[in-house]
């Protein structure tokens, strides 16, 4: 069914065009004369500008490893994030903390643990299962790289990224 | 009198009545209360109730209500408006896995004095267990852990210190001992007494002190420790070889058998992502029960071996060898084996290989009109639990294929003397070394076709015309039969490195370049092709085996083999007694 759309009747003035175009020159220069005089901000001057100061608390970022205030890596190489983890980005491979090291009773770390950022899809699931608060999600987003290796974060850049995570519940005690 | 030796039917078992659950049921004669409640569908919980093993009944988590019939004053018992005798509950919870079912017994699997018991017991046993999940090599696998979602308190009531026993303690060459993890369930204790005759466990200490411990001086090392860790309910026995290698719940777990001897012991094959893990026994009553020895169990670590051919090589005329596909490689082979006549050709094969692979093995020496073909035969120390002194693991089907001498092993010796007098102008060597058996470098090298077929490279892949990349047990189908005549099936766990191939489809190409036909293109149809020549494999398919096998050869095999010939294999293992 053909459907009839009413036509606008255009007064006179809208037929001529000038006054409409008139009055949107008068915005621009209102807003240039604002913008001139410092009391508007139009767009954030990303990347000399960052997001950083702007981003809610509950913001996911790159997932990061973290080291506890005793030195200690938090991760014991459970493999639950990996397990977890739905783009199958985390690749972890156990090992065993040789005799004589300051934290032997744990028994197990992280030999080497990899995750593949352009897979991770910032869940949070791997924070989620941690059962020893060892990983969790910074709020760095831009993550970048020339090629595919240098997307893969490493146990070095993970620990860097994390750093020291103070307060958490240290479960590895001699009570345990 | 009737003679003695005659066999006569045995005498029909007497089928009791048992109450479980408020349902009667029928139990053969000396069935044991836990597997009857199994059977009527009711799971009791255990930690050392093993059926292979005595019971102990130390564990105290099978327990249950038992009652008997009611006895009138005629000793009769007390029937019931049902029809049923009338049951007398005894007041206190009964262990299940040390009694047997009598006539007319009751049994209660979920009362509510059984799911306190069981609430008790999984607290008595988390007191002082560690909360160290995270790290266990068993978590996944770990009965405390499923019994304590399923029948244990969501949290613990212990505020005391809890008792710190012995960690890390190498009770073994092959096993690390966690005694902080051990719920004393002495599962370990009583296989490696029954069942390995190595009497070596036990604990000292009393209460919660109790402590596992070998005996002092004495290395736990028998051929079958490792099935200790098995049995271990919880993560005290940790395998070394295995430890901090894999969570279990990655492993994918693929039916096969075992390849290192002549028993064949039925396993299970862990992989993930094509690298093999581990191999555990699979219960199989007529071949290996539920366990298999520690030199089968590690001689797998070889498929995952840096020096893999993983590409076909030929060598070139200044006697290097080049990688080159598999169709130049395969036609070269072709083309140098139809240049030589029946009699200057000799094959060794393997009676490692699949009953398949020796199948089309026949049918490459018949296209090639060759009769000297031999297997190296293997010869070990046997023992009398399951370890074969045949190390060869299809020597029976070798033999029943025609590859094999009567005597495996006898023409051997006039194949490598041969190559060494250079009469066999040709050798096709297929997963066997020929340099290892004797025959010299020098005349190896000088042979102007030397075929082989190989997983790892060795004296005779350094010296062949050709050499074709073929897969190891974990990465094969196929069929084998075991000393006693009793046909198995190999399943593929994990995928064979680079460019590598299934042996049998090597020799179908070879075959098929050297004849021109065969219409073989999946292992089934192999199969079938031999099923239809071969009348002991008449009526079978691969499918049919099935997951336990079948037997096909009923005599006792006989132990023909000539005893000069070394054991070898290739990787490394632990040395079998």
């Amino acid at each position: 069914m053909a459907i009839t759309i009413q036509r606008p009747n255009l007064t006179l003035k809208e037929k001529m065009y000038f006054p409409a175009i008139l009055g949107g020159l008068a915005t621009t220069i209102r807003h240039a004369f604002r913008m001139l005089t410092g009391k508007t901000h139009v767009a954030m001057q990303y990347p000399e500008e960052k997001w950083d100061s702007h981003l809610p608390a509950y913001y996911r970022g790159a997932p990061a490893l973290v080291k506890d205030e005793h030195g200690r890596e938090r991760c014991v190489a459970c493999q639950l994030c990996e397990f977890i983890c739905p783009p199958r980005a985390i690749k972890i491979t156990p090992g065993e903390i040789p005799e004589g090291d300051k934290f032997r009773k744990v028994e197990k770390y992280p030999e080497a643990f990899d995750i593949d950022m352009i897979r991770c899809i910032y869940c949070g699931l791997c924070e989620e299962v941690c059962p020893e608060a060892a990983i969790f999600l910074q709020k760095d987003y831009a993550i970048t790289g020339e090629s595919r290796g240098e997307m893969v974060h490493h146990k070095e850049k993970l620990y860097e990224l994390g750093g020291l995570k103070t307060g958490l519940v240290h479960k590895w005690n001699d009570k345990k | 009198m009737s003679n003695p030796t005659t066999t006569t039917a045995p005498p029909p078992v007497q089928m009791l009545n048992v109450q479980v659950d408020g349902v009667w049921h029928q139990f053969p004669k000396g069935t044991r209360v836990i597997e009857a409640c199994s059977q009527a569908g009711a799971y009791v919980p255990r930690y050392c109730y093993h059926p292979k093993l005595s019971s102990p009944g130390n564990c105290r988590m099978c327990l249950i209500e038992m009652g008997m019939p009611k006895m009138g004053a005629d000793r009769k018992p007390e029937m019931g408006p049902d029809g049923k005798p009338v049951i007398n509950w005894i007041p206190r919870p009964q262990i299940s896995c040390a009694q047997d079912v009598a006539e007319g017994m009751g049994l209660r699997t979920d009362s509510p004095m059984v799911q306190e018991c069981r609430k008790g017991v999984m607290e008595f046993l988390l007191i002082n267990h560690p909360l160290d999940c995270t790290i266990c090599d068993q978590a996944g696998e770990c009965r405390l852990q499923e019994f304590s979602v399923e029948y244990g308190q969501d949290s613990s009531r212990f505020l005391e210190e809890k008792v710190h026993k012995p960690k890390h303690v190498d009770l073994g060459p092959r096993i690390t001992l966690d005694d902080e993890r051990c719920i004393l369930c002495s599962r370990c204790i009583r296989f490696t007494k029954e069942i390995a005759h190595d009497d070596a466990l036990g604990f000292v200490d009393r209460g919660s002190y109790s402590t596992l411990t070998a005996h002092k001086g004495v290395p736990f090392d028998n051929n079958y420790s490792l099935n200790t860790v098995d049995i271990c309910p919880v993560g005290a026995l940790t395998s070394n070889d295995f430890r901090f290698k894999m969570r279990v719940w990655f492993l994918k777990e693929t039916k096969s058998i075992c390849t290192s001897c002549g028993t064949g012991c039925n396993t299970v094959v862990g992989s993930r992502q094509d690298v093999m893990y581990r191999q555990t026994p699979r219960e199989n009553n007529e071949v290996n029960s539920v366990w298999m020895c520690d030199y089968g169990r590690l001689n797998f670590h070889f498929l995952h071996d840096e020096k893999r051919l993983t590409n076909p090589q030929v060598r070139l005329a200044d006697h290097t060898m080049s990688e080159v596909d598999w169709k130049d490689a395969l036609s070269r082979a072709v083309g140098q084996l139809r240049s030589f006549k029946g009699e200057e050709i000799a094959i060794i094969a393997s009676a490692r290989m699949t009953n398949e692979e020796l199948y089309l093995t026949r049918r490459l020496a018949d296209a090639l009109k060759c009769t000297l073909m031999d297997v190296v035969p293997r010869q070990g120390e046997g023992d009398d639990i399951l370890l074969s002194a045949d190390r060869n693991p299809n020597t029976a089907g070798a033999r029943l294929l025609g590859v094999a001498a009567a005597t495996p092993g006898a023409k051997l010796r006039e194949i490598i003397e041969g190559v060494n007098a250079k009469r066999i102008h040709a050798l096709v060597c297929l997963g066997e070394d020929a340099a290892e058996q004797g025959a010299t470098a020098e005349a190896l090298h000088d042979l102007p076709c030397l075929v082989t077929t190989s997983i790892l490279p060795n004296g005779t892949t350094a010296a062949s015309t050709v050499v074709l990349p073929g897969s190891g047990f974990a990465e094969k189908r196929g069929s084998m039969i075991n000393v006693k005549g009793r046909l198995q099936r190999l399943n593929r766990a994990i995928n064979a490195p680079g460019n590598a191939r299934d042996d049998w489809e090597i020799l179908r190409d070879l075959i098929l370049g050297l004849t021109g036909s065969n219409g073989l293109y999946m292992v089934e149809d192999l199969f079938r092709a031999m099923a239809n020549d071969v009348k002991e494999f008449a009526g079978l398919s691969l499918s049919k085996i099935g997951d336990l096998g079948v037997q096909i050869i009923q005599e006792e095999e006989k132990k023909a083999v000539p005893t000069d010939v070394e054991e070898t294999r290739t990787g490394t293992l632990p040395t079998p007694p």
